[in-house]
């Protein structure tokens, strides 16, 4: 896209605007977005905070290297159909990443107005030039689908990592199968992240859009079980990319975790988000009780909180750190806490009590206290002798942590893995020829803006090895 | 989706399904299971796979019509299709050769066994068969059974075919320690658990395949775990066949009740929707 001259004045010190959001009280008993996106107004005055950087450092630290700069001036002209190509050019998910990706640590991080004032709120114009494309996504559907005609490409798993690689893929002619264990596709975007943070039809418009460029999906289909990966290159594949994720959930290891009613976050999370339990009529069941705990503290503990509390429940975070340590976006954080969430610090579970027919009563926990700064570098607590104390709960839900999925890699003994995560090199292969790997498969739990990284420097490095000649360009290197 | 290429009602309530399913024909193996969904509302449940065709690139599946959503499968009609089929998940049944082997199933599980019990039979076991039904016209696959096996026995609750009792009383009446080396167990929790009780001293190992609720059925969710040994495992990728010995059964018991109130008045809906008296 040609270079814009931007033709107003920037003027960073305009206050930063607020993302409005649905009352507490309205969205603790309902799935609807919370977040309502800015008003063209709020656009107006938040676009023209951005000073038009002639180095553009948040350009740089967007893991998908989005133009902000050019999109933001479109922005203030009002066109934001521009604003939406130009995202284009690099994303066609500015509707989920402008809902779940983490701008504060990234592009907003980097931004040079946050030095002195708040950063620009990237994020939210993102959102804005993409809901305002939903308007004309049928048009931008319409036509008649592409065909590419190149080398076959298959993805494994339908998450944020092969999304955008067949995106980048299909793009180049590649013809792009993304393979998915799940009847619906979107990875941890459709059974992890609650509606009320990504509505279902923004993720599914946005899939629609690989549809369109000939992008095939295909459902039902587990790659090590379906089929081997060596299947697919007989089938006439050309590269692999696993993108499976981390699908493996750990579990709290104390007594009384099989209990009717303790959950894991994937499990209690599958059962709203995918399996649409919230829905009273839906076919598959949740339990959620008068007081559910939920132990652990990142975004799937605030996830499931506060699907439990708009589900009608009493709702309990359990972590063993402190509010300091919290790995959830504070975002989740606040938007937990507005609707009632309540939070226990510095305590974990020891011990989980049902009644006679193994239903979960109580929870038996134990106070810690904040020691040496561990390997992540945070202080690890140690319990404190004799604190026990037990709360009484009837849903538990264990939101600690998941591992990658093993399916494929137990199918497929040839593919290097170090505690459960494939091995790749610096440009995303694996040990098998022609295989190539990133996200959480890779990563352990990380987020879905790092897999989508992930994703296009694999198709990039797929490119490079199907077509040895295409001069390697800087930016598509991986750092 | 999968189209359904044959269906017939094998005894009160249960269904044999046959369906188009080219890859799984060719990649599974006795003892793994598939996951579906009859319609896009329903839920994922998981069903062993009972036979296949490399000739009609089909997998067959026998289904017990108890729930909404075994209700919804067998409702499906030829040339119909389910929304749903994944698979083939799970671990195969363990293999052995040259050996007396007996093979125990109850209710649906007598179709889920058969490929089990054939497979031994084929690997050069001797297998005898003990199957068990509520009554006569309950029995399931008996011509496939017999001509898969060494030999065949049947018990039926009310004494109306074979012997009178149930498959694990019928197994005291006809062995004892030392008479079987190895064996396999399907159907209902009580059976399973019953028949791990009175072999426990046989010096026989047997492998009970269960059953627990499942959803994604890869491992993802956790849903499905039971406790073996003391240790925690993910029937779905683990299993789902494990020591009869060392399960805890009870706690499976429990488990598989966990949604029992409320599938009762989800049954109750849908029965009032559709106009059908519930019951
Ligand atoms: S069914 Fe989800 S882990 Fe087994």
């Amino acid at each position: 896209m040609e270079e814009k001259k931007p033709k107003f004045k920037p003027n960073p010190k305009l206050p930063r605007q607020a993302l409005p959001v649905l009352n507490a009280e309205v969205r603790s008993t309902s799935a609807r977005e919370v977040a309502l996106g800015f008003s063209a107004e709020q656009v107006g005055i938040e676009a023209q905070r951005c000073l038009q950087c002639a180095k553009p450092t948040c350009v740089n630290a967007c893991p998908l290297h989005i133009d902000i700069k050019s999109f933001i001036v479109r922005m203030v002209e009002g066109d934001y159909q521009g604003a939406h190509d130009v995202i284009s050019e690099q994303s066609p998910f500015p509707g989920v990443c402008g809902r779940v990706c983490q701008h504060e640590l990234f592009c907003e991080d980097a931004c040079i107005v946050g030095k002195k004032w708040d950063p620009v709120a990237i994020g939210s114009l993102e959102r804005f030039a993409a809901d305002h494309a939903r308007l004309r996504m049928k048009e931008l559907t319409a036509e008649e689908p592409a065909h590419p005609t190149g080398k076959k490409v298959a993805l494994v798993g339908s998450g944020p990592a092969s999304l955008i690689a067949a995106y980048d893929l299909a793009r180049k002619n590649y013809r792009v199968t993304v393979f998915e264990a799940l009847h619906r596709l979107g990875g941890v975007m459709i059974y992890g992240i609650p509606n009320f943070r990504l509505p279902r039809e923004i993720l599914k418009e946005e899939i629609a859009r690989l549809q369109h460029l000939g992008v095939e999906f295909v459902t039902d289909f587990i790659v090590g079980k379906t089929a081997t990966v060596e299947d697919l290159f007989e089938e006439g594949y050309e590269a692999v990319f696993i993108g499976t994720g981390a699908g493996l959930p750990y579990m709290m290891g104390i007594p009384g975790e099989n209990l009717i009613g303790v959950y894991t976050a994937n499990e209690f999370l599958t059962r709203i988000n995918l399996m649409e339990a919230f829905d009273p009529e839906a076919d598959t069941p949740v339990l959620v009780g008068e007081r559910t705990i939920v132990v652990g503290g990142g975004n799937s503990a605030m996830d499931a909180a506060r699907w439990a509390k708009r589900m009608g429940s009493e709702t309990i975070v359990l972590y063993r750190r402190g509010r300091e340590e919290l790995k959830a976006r504070l975002e989740e954080i606040e938007h937990a806490e507005e609707e009632g969430v309540v939070f226990h610090f510095l305590a974990a579970p020891v011990a989980l009590y049902g009644d006679e027919n193994g239903f979960v009563q109580e929870v038996e926990c134990i106070r810690m206290e904040l020691g040496e700064p561990d390997d992540s570098g945070r202080r690890s607590p140690v319990p404190v002798p004799g604190s026990e104390f037990r709360i009484k709960a009837q849903t538990v839900v264990a939101a600690i942590g998941q591992a990658p999925n093993p399916t494929l890699q137990k199918a497929t003994p040839e593919l290097k893995t170090k505690r459960g995560k494939i091995v790749i090199d610096e440009w995303g292969a694996t040990s098998m020829a022609g295989v190539f790997a990133g996200g959480d498969v890779v990563r352990g739990g990380s987020t879905v803006i790092l897999a989508m990284k992930d994703g296009r420097a694999a198709a990039a490095a797929i490119d490079r090895a199907l077509n040895p000649q295409v001069e390697v360009a800087a930016e598509e290197v991986t750092q | 989706m999968t189209r359904i290429l044959a269906k017939r009602q094998l005894a009160p309530e249960v269904y044999l399904l046959e369906v188009e399913a080219p890859r799984i024909q060719k990649r599974w193996k006795p003892g793994m299971f598939i996951i579906i969904r009859p319609t896009d509302q329903s839920e994922r449940i998981p069903l062993t796979i009972v036979d296949s065709s490399a000739e009609r690139q089909s997998i067959t599946m026998v289904i017990q019509a108890i729930g909404k959503t075994t209700k919804e499968a067998v409702a499906l009609p030829v040339d119909g299709a389910l929304a749903d089929l994944v698979g083939p998940l799970g671990e195969a049944a363990t293999m052995t050769t040259g050996k007396k082997v007996v093979c125990m199933a109850g209710g649906v599980g007598v179709a889920e066994l058969l490929p089990v019990a054939k497979a031994f039979h084929d690997a050069g076991n001797h297998v005898t068969a003990l199957c068990g039904a509520r009554s006569d016209n309950y029995r399931i696959l008996d011509e496939e059974l017999k001509a898969g096996v060494d030999r065949l026995e049947w018990a039926t609750d009310d004494g109306t075919f074979g012997f009178h009792g149930n498959v694990v009383q019928l197994l005291k009446s006809i062995a004892g320690p030392g008479d079987f080396e190895e064996g396999h167990v399907i159907g209902p929790i009580p059976m399973m658990k019953a028949a791990a009780e009175a072999t426990r001293d046989w010096g026989l190992k047997l492998h009970a395949s269960l059953n627990p609720i499942m959803i994604d059925g890869t491992g993802m969710c956790g849903g499905c775990r039971v406790t073996v040994g003391g240790e925690v495992k993910f029937a779905c990728v683990d299993g789902p066949e494990f020591d009869a010995h060392l399960v805890d059964f009870d706690e499976l018991t429990r488990r598989n009740r966990a949604y029992r109130d409320w599938e009762a008045k989800t049954m109750e809906r849908h029965a009032c929707r559709i106009g059908l008296d519930v019951r």
